[in-house]
């Protein structure tokens, strides 16, 4: 155990993650010349696109130190976005140690403090590291002062390195043997161990990422799952070496895989405690909360011949996405889909982006929403994530959203513009603290309607980046609700309804039918898009008829080439859906939440 | 489905800003070409049915001279079955047709001349780069009469950056006062390739927008209509049915033609091919009685479906919805009633009986339509 060196690589975006991560992979050599490719832990293209990681992932780097000893280091990289907070908490959990990468050219930013916090919250080891130092701009005595001023950390601790160039990762590996602490924990003990990923492998079943923190699994045990409450025989243990390797064994303070024959990702909670069945610890690890989805849209397929495909998809998708929920659903407008819950915003979008590219599906989201509480005359209370399902307002007798409590961290000098989106987004209770000179934290409840679309955004543009954010659920507060409804043509459109706050309802039609207006491009017929509240009509917009093409000449050479270029626009439009005589691109359903500002 | 025959004479004196037809100014070539297309002839030999049009296009075929004309027309004979009443096509440079190239062409046996006037005004020929004036269009065409063609057609342009609609229409009186049996009035279309598109794209000329371009096309359509012209395709009119350009009309219901020449495009079946877009190898492998051919298609039933659609949709015949039906198995009417009426009620198409008809406004969106 004392071998063994748990630990995490936290860094802003951009701030050169996934590169370190490639170069100390290479260095430990588990992977030769030839196998390697670039980012090599973030293996989805939506990761290497968009640069940013998604799905954990845990890597065992054998290396041998200066004292001549052999140790394992087992590396657990963590996604990079707010709505997958919760297993990134329990990848830090898992650790004991960090690396905390800044840019040396660009400092200190938000994402570097936020990660930081969640680092000591852990009562981990903190290793700064600057990389980019080969960039002309870099300023590495600065970030130093940053370091010491904005961190509170000890400048003197941190090394430096150019992930890029291979430089000073030696060091890197040599100061996480001597700096982080091997793991604790006694391999004779009663089981504990937690689960911090689990992916679907088609021809295992589930593969849980784990952290044994006491006692020992062995293939054959008798493992049981606390929370879920249920018990499976293990098959295979193993670490993360490149590929997988089979061992006899997991002890306390070991990172590995378990196979247990269970079916699908979603028999298994992250955060989770694995006990022995026979030999059970007396509670779970701390830090369990059950994933739930707190954002809800539904897809359909573009063309609806493809439901049967749809429904295929999600059902493989389902397979290794524990967090994403759905149940049939259909639409007036759109015909037969899927409604679906999400983690946030970014697992929207991915969902819909892996559906599409890994399944070749053409679909459509409805407008996400969140889930209300709504209290009938009856005395019955229901649960309303759908527009479609909005109580007649008849027999509605208390409404209520859900709230947030938001914490944000940004310099001082943008208090001003925070607190003017914060206060556009309906915040109230706010209170301020000052961690360190001129840096300011703002803790703040929100309705989280008001904060799944394009919060984040915003607040970084309110912050110039510098602005970081977090946000639990609290609870649900009453609030006077209203159903937006959109018509296109005169035809109601389901599923752009949306439920809203009346004191902006009026608002939200305007800004929903301006949206439109942008999204849906003209067509050969005037269109007309209406908002409306409990039947009125609170706003309007006018697509005007568009009446013209390039008519030309249309001669023997002439015509494939008109046929590419029509067959290429008619590719375009199956990215649309139509609703009557009227296409609305897939764009206009997501667009409709945005605001003016972004 | 009676076959065509079209060969493209691809030798300019200069070329015009505005095309991106294929072209070289090496008229030295034109004899060996003139001995590549008879070769070129033998290779389709027995291939095709008999003909019934035969079109000389360019590039400037009037640059050939009668003699070699000649001997094209009769090695097409020597090698080719065609019908009595095959309709011969010549396009002419206004600046070639004197009165004895007018007169050689017609004993020839041409009896159509599509003359390339492009306009009656000379600040817009300057400005297309044309080599003629207005004045020597107006000779050409007297010539062209004069020789005996009881069958000419003329070729105007507008949409021509500076043009505005009075002078256009002048430019159309001007074209009604022959007579002509068939005119062809083309939007300037902004090839990227071509001087024209680079001076637009480096902002020095400004083409009127798109409102001012569905005025001359309205504004055409209505003057040539009222003059007693059918409107049959989007840019073409012919003064009563019997004066419709037989061969082009080809192009547009999946008739077989025969293209030879470089750059020319054939069609059969489900079959398109095209040969190689360049002189100097057109000739080094016909020479090597290999075939010039560059690229070919194969039609799938879904893209035959839209190429008759959409040719469909931009002449005045319309789509045959039975027979369209039949051929791929699509009932329109059934699968895209609703946006069909609403494309009536927009006054965009008619349905009359079994027949799906573009109107006036909807020649002009000729694409968008068939992408309903």
């Amino acid at each position: 155990m004392k071998s063994i060196r748990n630990f995490s690589i936290i860094a802003h975006i951009d701030h050169g993650k996934s590169t370190l991560a490639d170069r100390m992979i290479q260095h430990s050599g588990v992977v030769d010349a030839r196998n390697f490719k670039n980012q090599i832990l973030d293996n989805m293209d939506i990761e290497r696109e968009r640069g940013i990681t998604i799905k954990s992932q845990a890597i065992t780097l054998p290396y041998r130190s200066k004292d001549g000893k052999d140790y394992t280091l087992n590396l657990i990289d963590t996604p990079g976005h707010v709505d997958f907070s919760y297993e990134v908490s329990r990848s830090l959990a898992s650790c004991e140690g960090v690396l905390l990468l800044i840019d040396a050219a660009q400092g200190v930013q938000a994402q570097t403090v936020a990660n930081l916090y969640m680092a000591m919250e852990h009562d981990l080891e903190i290793i700064p590291v600057i990389n980019k130092i080969d960039l002309p701009a870099a300023n590495v005595e600065r970030v130093m002062e940053q370091i010491d001023s904005e961190l509170g950390l000890d400048p003197y601790t941190s090394l430096a390195c150019s992930a890029k160039e291979g430089t000073g990762v030696e060091e890197i590996m040599e100061a996480i043997v001597q700096r982080i602490p091997p793991p604790k924990g006694n391999p004779e003990a009663e089981l504990a161990t937690t689960i911090f990923d689990a992916q679907y492998d088609a021809f295992r079943g589930t593969i849980i990422h784990c952290r044994v923190f006491e006692g020992t699994v062995r293939s054959g045990d008798i493992i049981r799952l606390m929370h879920e409450g249920t018990t499976h025989k293990v098959e295979e243990v193993g670490h993360f070496l490149l590929p997988r390797q089979k061992d006899e064994s997991l002890s306390a303070g070991d990172v590995g895989y378990i196979i247990a024959g269970i079916k699908t990702v979603s028999d298994v909670q992250i955060g989770d405690t694995i006990t022995s069945d026979r030999r059970p610890c007396a509670k779970p690890l701390p830090g369990f909360k059950e994933s739930k989805p707190v954002v809800f849209a539904s897809i359909y397929p573009i063309a609806s011949d493809d439901y049967e495909e749809l429904a295929v998809a999600l059902e493989k998708y389902k397979l290794n996405d524990a967090s994403f929920v759905y149940q049939k659903d259909s639409s007036a407008a759109l015909g037969q889909g899927f409604r679906c819950g999400f983690l946030g915003l970014l697992h929207l979008e991915i969902v819909q982006e892996r559906l599409e590219r890994e399944y070749d599906l053409s679909i459509i989201l409805s407008v996400p929403s969140v889930r209300y509480r709504f209290t009938l005359n009856d005395g019955r209370e229901v649960y309303i994530d759908n527009p479609a399902h909005y109580p007649d307002s008849m027999s509605i007798m208390k409404s209520e959203e859900p709230y947030i409590r938001a914490a944000m961290m940004f310099p001082e000098r943008h208090m001003g513009a925070v607190m003017k989106l914060c206060k556009e987004k309906r915040g109230e209770n706010s209170s301020l603290s000052y961690p360190s000179p001129g840096r300011i934290e703002l803790v703040i409840e929100m309705p989280l309607a008001d904060v799944i679309y394009d919060f984040y955004d915003r607040l970084k543009s309110a912050t110039q980046g510098y602005g970081s954010f977090d946000y639990d659920i609290i609870d649900y507060r009453e609030s006077k609700l209203a159903l937006l409804e959109i018509l296109v043509n005169g035809d109601r459109v389901d599923a752009l309804s949306q439920i809203v706050f009346k004191g902006n309802a009026r608002e939200r039609g305007l800004r929903a039918c301006e949206r439109l207006k942008e999204e849906i491009p003209r067509q050969m017929f005037k269109i007309a898009i209406q908002g409306a509240i409990g039947g009125e009509i609170v706003s309007r917009a006018t697509i005007s008829a568009y009446r013209k093409d390039v008519t030309a000449k249309c001669y023997g050479g002439d015509i494939t080439r008109k046929r590419k270029l029509l067959e290429k626009q008619k590719q375009g439009k199956k990215r649309m859906k139509m609703v009557g005589s009227v296409a609305i691109p897939q764009s206009a359903f997501v667009a409709i939440l945005k605001s003016d500002n972004t | 489905m009676i076959p065509g025959i079209y060969i493209h004479i691809p030798f300019c004196l200069s070329k015009c800003g505005y095309c991106d037809f294929y072209s070289v100014t090496e008229a030295g070539k034109i004899p060996l070409f003139t001995t590549s297309l008879i070769r070129e002839m033998e290779m389709y030999r027995g291939v095709f049915d008999r003909f019934d049009t035969i079109y000389l296009g360019g590039g400037t075929p009037s640059l050939l001279g009668a003699d070699q004309t000649g001997q094209l027309l009769d090695a097409l004979h020597r090698t080719f079955l065609f019908f009595d009443d095959t309709e011969v096509t010549i396009e002419a440079n206004p600046g070639d047709l004197s009165p004895e190239m007018a007169s050689s062409l017609y004993t020839a046996g041409i009896g159509r001349i599509s003359i390339g006037v492009q306009s009656f005004d000379d600040g817009t020929l300057a400005l297309l780069g044309r080599r003629h004036s207005a004045t020597e269009a107006i000779t050409a065409i007297e010539n062209a009469r004069r020789a005996g063609f009881g069958n000419v057609g003329l070729d105007l342009i507008y949409g021509v950056p500076g043009q505005n609609i009075r002078s256009w229409l002048e430019t159309i009186h001007t074209a009604l006062s022959f007579a002509p049996e068939h005119l062809s009035c083309y939007q300037l279309t902004l090839e990227p390739s071509t001087p024209l598109g680079l001076r637009y794209r480096s902002g020095e000329i400004v083409p009127p927008d798109d409102a001012l371009l569905c005025e001359f096309f309205m504004k055409t359509s209505e003057t040539l209509e009222a003059a007693g012209y059918v409107h049959y395709e989007v840019s073409n009119f012919a003064r009563g049915d019997e004066w419709m350009s037989r061969h082009n009309r080809k192009y547009w219901d999946h008739t077989p033609y025969l293209g030879l020449g470089p750059a020319a495009h054939s069609f059969s079946g489900n079959r398109r091919w095209w040969n190689h877009r360049c002189l100097d190898r057109y000739i080094e492998e016909v020479g090597r009685k290999v075939s010039p051919i560059g690229g070919s298609e194969m039609l799938t039933g879904e893209q035959l479906r839209l190429e008759s659609l959409y040719l469909g949709l931009r002449t005045k015949r319309g789509v045959d919805l039975d027979e369209f039906a039949h051929r791929y198995g699509c009932d329109l009417l059934h699968e895209k009633g609703e946006l069909l009426r609403t494309m009536q009620r927009e006054d965009l198409i008619t349905i009359t009986g079994n027949h799906l008809r573009p109107t006036r406004a909807g020649l002009l969106l000729s694409d968008s339509l068939p992408l309903l």
